[in-house]
Parts: structure tokens; sequence; C-alpha cells
């Protein structure tokens, strides 16, 4: 095997630098999906990997998202560890009956004696100018199915290292890939590429007094620049990186909003039922006594995801988000 | 330049040769199931394969009726009886090696059983105490599957995984008429086929899909035929006849293990129970085309086989049913004894490791059943 010295510096290569990595410490990771071989993938994640560890090991599968992944459960049954693609988000849905049924009861039907350890990568939300079916947030699917993790980046080096993360899970794990951060690129020491163990612990990415937004994925970039605008007001706001909504981390969300006391919890995702909800409600029940004002959403609206030259006005952007930020009730405080 | 420009300088040139990627001919089912008892092929069949057949179905049989029983006496939440389809549940365990794997439906308990599944936790999904009773990994059989056809697309990729690691493994995959409409056996089929994975699927066709006959569930010629169409063999099979299933399974297993690819093997059988002791058949067919196919019994085909050739007497029938009550009698005296719940269990195979939330609510369920334990007194406030 030839190693090239990659220098990874979009969320992309990260991502494809994570697949390399976890197909050459561990012979039983096989990726596999639509075009991920020759193509090396629509994003090109998968890129170079076919030609350097084999077709077999980087599988084109005909086009079925429920064969991919319904053949994937049983190469995992039999110790492989298949890192599936799903092409788009809206392209995942076939999957959903393996995905509900299977994958994420297997474990647990079998007490313990058959975990599945697979990899679901989708490349979500908007942003892209995508036509129908290419900008969907899917996470409250994923997020409402127990067995399930449900991963999501927001930076170069944690694209590396919660992937990694995933691969090496021995539990399922539905890896939501930022599609307008695939080409986003940061700092980051390639030679040195971090892990991120175990999946499931928030980050606090900017450090404030006066309220938390708490976001996940694509809405972080967009929740930094609204932290740096609220300077303006006045407002020294904290931003919290989910990274996973599953598992939760209830512990770093609450200490955040009990040292501000405000918070606001930012995503693409339809507000209604969507993730907000869920994160709002724990907030509330955790943090009663410390809030000064309701937990506010910014989320997208309750419609199918609109056309590109539209989503403009679907999309949390930072004036919104500072928007529910003044409804945090500073009157109060004057 | 404009169209008529261009129409005038275009040369048409012949399109690239057209090949059928695939000669279907060879791949074709028979036109009408094989049969082996009471033809000339059964002088070839090994007697004591037959012999064996027989008791298992005898056994199978017994099987069926005293689970059936157990949903009367409230044990069994519910059986999908396969009566009248011990053929091919005994022929699908028996042509295993024991490094195969095998991927039952919910209507084949029968078929694990057979394959060494221990007859108590091969119903514990459907007493209801847990979803799988036994390790798949010990007799390498996979889980009962609930959601139709979903299993078989994880047979195709085991089968797969097989092949890569270099393994001598076959997957036989067993799915009814009604799953054979489902998008997951097309998907199945279809990456079988491409990978050339070592598997067969295995319908049996049983008329009904609760109460939906095969006419209303496809216009296909036979659902064999569906092979053809994903480049793989199909072959039509008397479901009824355990001589010929056992033999068209075990050249489909020789096929795949061979490194031949799939096989798509469709036998025709009935089912004599209603879908589940929860359904009510009379709503939906006649007795008298029960009573045929009763005439046409698995049982009653092999036994006549087997006394004309002198290969079974009345010891030896006496033999087979001993066995079977002594299988029943089993059967019964453990499925009497109540299951152990430990109710934490619900949360200890979520994940590898139960999330902090998990644990929150292991410990209120814990609370409560502490309290539950207390009584009315330690309720009392």
């Amino acid at each position: 095997m030839t190693t090239v010295a990659l220098k990874p510096a979009t969320m992309a290569q990260a991502l494809t630098r994570a697949l390399r990595d976890a197909m050459a410490a561990d012979p039983s990771v096989h990726v596999m999906g639509e075009d991920v071989g020759t193509l090396g993938g629509v994003f090109r994640v998968t890129d170079g990997l076919a030609k350097e560890f084999g077709d077999d090991r980087c599988t084109d599968t005909p086009l079925a998202e429920a064969g991919i992944l319904g053949t994937a459960v049983g190469m995992a049954m039999y110790g492989l560890r298949p890192v599936v693609e799903m092409q788009f988000d809206a392209f995942a849905y076939p999957a959903f009956e393996q995905l509900v049924s299977h994958v994420a009861r297997m474990r647990n039907r079998t007490r313990g004696a058959m975990p599945l350890p697979l990899t679901i990568r989708v490349p979500y939300g908007g942003g892209i100018g995508g036509v129908e079916h290419h900008s969907d947030s899917s996470e409250a699917y994923y997020m409402a199915t127990p067995g399930l993790h449900v991963v999501m980046p927001a930076t170069v080096a944690d694209a590396y290292g919660l992937l990694r993360a995933a691969i090496a899970s021995d539990d399922p794990v539905v890896f939501l890939e930022p599609k307008r951060l695939y080409w986003s690129k940061d700092s980051w020491n390639p030679d040195e590429p971090e892990t991120v163990e175990p999946i499931g612990r928030a980050v606090v990415r900017r450090p404030g007094r006066s309220a938390t937004l708490i976001t996940y994925g694509p809405s972080v970039p967009v929740c930094l620049e609204a932290a740096e605008a609220a300077r303006a007001e006045g407002w020294d706001l904290e931003v919290v990186d989910l990274r996973s909504l599953v598992p939760f981390d209830d512990e770093t969300v609450t200490a955040s909003v009990r040292r501000t006391g405000r918070a606001v919890v930012v995503h693409e995702s339809n507000g209604f039922g969507g993730p907000g909800g869920e994160i709002a409600a724990r907030v509330t029940e955790r943090c009663f006594h410390y809030l000064e004002a309701p937990v506010l959403r910014v989320a997208g609206f309750d419609i199918p995801y609109p056309p590109p030259m539209l989503e403009r006005h679907h999309l949390p952007g930072v004036d919104r988000i500072l928007d529910a930020v003044g409804r945090l009730q500073w009157e109060a405080e004057s | 330049m404009t169209v008529m420009e261009q129409r005038g300088a275009y040369r048409p040139t012949p399109p690239p040769a057209w090949q059928p990627r695939t000669d279907p001919a060879p791949l074709l089912p028979d036109e009408r199931p094989y049969r082996v008892l009471g033809t000339e092929a059964a002088a070839k069949a090994d007697p004591e394969l037959l012999r064996r057949l027989y008791a298992q179905l005898v056994r199978g049989r017994r099987y069926n009726a005293q689970a059936t029983t157990l949903t009367k006496q409230g044990r069994l939440a519910v059986y999908p009886s396969s009566t009248g389809q011990e053929a091919c549940q005994v022929a699908a365990a028996l042509v295993l090696q024991e490094r195969d794997w095998l991927f039952p439906s919910y209507r084949d308990t029968l078929a694990a059983v057979a394959r060494g599944v221990d007859p108590v936790e091969a119903l514990t999904l459907l007493r209801g105490d847990w979803h799988t009773g036994y390790d798949p990994y010990t007799h390498r059989v996979a889980p009962l599957c609930t959601p139709l056809a979903t299993q078989l697309p994880h047979a195709v990729g085991l089968a797969h995984a097989a092949r890569l690691r270099g393994d001598d493994v076959v997957a036989l995959a067993m799915v009814g008429d009604g799953g054979t409409s489902e998008g997951d056996f097309h998907e199945a089929m279809n990456f079988a086929a491409v990978w050339q994975a070592p598997v067969v699927f295995f319908v049996q066709n049983n008329g009904f899909a609760i109460s939906v006959p095969l006419a209303k569930q496809t216009a296909a010629p036979s659902l064999a035929h569906k092979a053809v169409g994903y480049g793989m063999p199909g072959r039509l099979v008397d479901g009824n006849d355990a001589a010929a299933v056992h033999e068209v399974l075990a050249e489909a297993v020789r096929h795949a293990r061979a490194g031949g690819g799939p096989t798509l093997v469709e036998a025709v059988t009935y089912r004599i129970e209603a879908h589940t002791n929860a359904d009510d058949a009379t709503r939906y067919r006649g007795d008298a085309e029960v009573e045929a196919w009763r005439d046409h019994d698995p049982i009653l085909l092999l036994e006549r086989e087997l006394t004309e050739r002198g290969l079974l007497d009345e010891d030896g029938i006496r033999a087979a049913r001993e066995d079977a009550e002594t299988l029943a009698g089993d059967l019964r005296a453990r499925m009497n004894q109540d299951p152990v719940l430990d109710p934490m269990d619900l949360f200890a195979h979520v994940y590898d490791r139960p999330t902090t939330q998990l644990l929150e609510q292991e410990n209120q369920l814990r609370a409560e059943l502490d309290a539950e334990a207390d009584g009315p007194e330690g309720a009392g406030r």
C-alpha cells in the first residue's frame, strides 16, 4: 500500500481520510453504496478508496437503498463493519424499514448476541441550491428510533474524529454529514488527526455569559456568526455544538443553560416535531429555576423543503437567530 | 449550423451490437412442479435420507399441533402454523451444513427446530417473553423475521461477506408467496445475482397471504419464473413431496457452494391451518379446497413410498410417533412453566452501553417495581 500524504483541508477531505484510515486499520471495514467506487461518490467523499482497497472493500452497489442497508445488515451479522453511503438525505427513505425494523433492533432483539456495528453516512441538509429531495434534514426521524446513534459533525476535525468513532462503535450510527459544510475549511493537523471518544459529548464552541445557542451540524457556523454579530447588541452568546442527538449530552447543555439562564435551539429541521422540541423540554425540565425566559426555537418552517430559489427564507439565518435572542426577556435585567 | 444543414451532414451508424446478457433458457423453471415420490425418480432417492425426512415430518406435525394447543391454553400469544408445509420446513433445515446459515420467517419455527434450535427457545418470540430466544450464532439461524421479506437481503449480505472472507458458507432464506410482492424480495434477488452470492431463496407458496390468494398477488407464470428476470435459475417443486424439495434445495445449495450464485426455488404447498390461531380461514376459502390438499399430505406421501418399498413398517411408524410425542411432552412441560422475566432487560441491550437517559429510566422503573413489591403498606401515605 502506498502512503500518500494527504493534506485534508475541507470537511469532505477529512471524511475521506477517516474512511481511509479506518479501512487501513481494520480489514473488516467495508464501504458500500451508489457510485462510491469508480466515481468516488457524488460528493467525492469515497474518492480513491476503491483504487487503494479494491472493489470488494469499496463497492458500487445496485441502485436500491433498502437493498444496500439490508445486505449491510447481513454483512455486519457475519462480523464485517459496513460503512454505507446513502447518496442524499431524501434518497435514504427507501432504507427506512431496514433501519427501523432491523438495524435499530437487532442487538436488543437478540439480547446482545447480534450487535450490528454499521455506519450509515447521509449527506444531509440544505443550503447548496439542490432541487427537490436533495436538501432534507431527516434527523428527527432517526432520533425518534431507539437503538440508533445519530451523529452530526460541524467542523473538519470533528468530521474525522466522529466518523472514526462511528465506525469503531459496536452500535449502528446514522452519520449525518452537512452537505454545505463539505467544502468548509478548518485549520487542522492532518498528521495527527484525533478521534472523538466516546460519541455523545457536546462541546462548547464559543463560551459566553448572556445566553446559550444550542445547535448542531450545519447550523453551528451560523450560530457562531450570530454570536459575533450579537456582540454589537451587548450579548455574549455561548454556542453549544451537540455533535450527536443520540446520545444526548444533557450534562453539557444543562450546565451551559444554568450558567447563562437563557437558551435558543437552532436547527434546519422543521420546528414542529423537530429535535428542538425535545431539547427545549429537556432544558426546561432541568433548568426551570435558572431560566430568565422560555426556551425558544429557531428552526426550518413547517413546510416541505422549499425549492432552491426560496430556501434562504426557510433556513435559520443570523437575523432570525438574533431576533429570537432579542425575545429572551432582557427587560427584566434593566 | 441549422437543423437542416445538420440533417444533411448526418451519417447514421448502427448502434453497438446488442446481445442478451444471459441466455434465459437454462434459467427457466420446469413447466410443472418437480416430483419424486410416486415417480421413477423415487428409486434413486437415498433410503436413509427418506427415513430421516419421515421422522422429522412426524415430529414437525406434532410440534405444530402442540404449539397450536398452547395458544388455546394461553401459553403462546400467537402461532403461525406450518401444518401441511412440513416437507418444506424439514428439507430446508436438512440440506444445510453446520457452517451454513438459515434465515427463517415467522412461519418457519419448525425449520429452526429441525436445524437444532431448542424447541422452547424457538417459541420465545411467539410466547412474548422476548423477541428472540436463541443465540443466532449457536446454530447459525437468524432470528425469526416478522417484517415480510426483509430477512432476504440479510441472507444475501451474510453470504456475500462469507465469500469475501473466503469461507465456504451458503445462506438459505425462506419467504412466503405474499413476501414475493415486497420490494425487499426484489432487491435481495437482484443484489444476490449481481454479486453471485451463495444464497438459496426458498419460497413456500402456500396459496395465501393471510386471506389473499396468489391470483391477487402476482401475474407471473409462476413465482419461480421471477428468477429469470434477475439472471438466476428458478426451480419449481412440489412442496409436499419431501424427497423432491430436499433434492431441489440440495442442488441449489451445491450450485451456490460451487460458486454458481443464487437460485430461486418455489415450492407449491398449502397452508392447512388458518394464518394464525387469531385468523378465521372460513371467511376466504372453502372446505373442499382444504380437503383436496389434505389428500396430498406430505407425511402420507412419504409414508406410502417408504412402506411400499419396505423401508418402513408399523414398528417404524410407531417409533416415529413416539419420538414426536416425547418432543410434544417436553414442549408442553416446559411451556407450562412461567418464563422468568427481568424488566431490567428492557434497558440492557438497546445499546452497547446504555445512554444516561436510559439509565435514568431504568432507575425509574426499578423504583416503581420496589414500590410495587412493598405492597399497599409501603405505598400508603
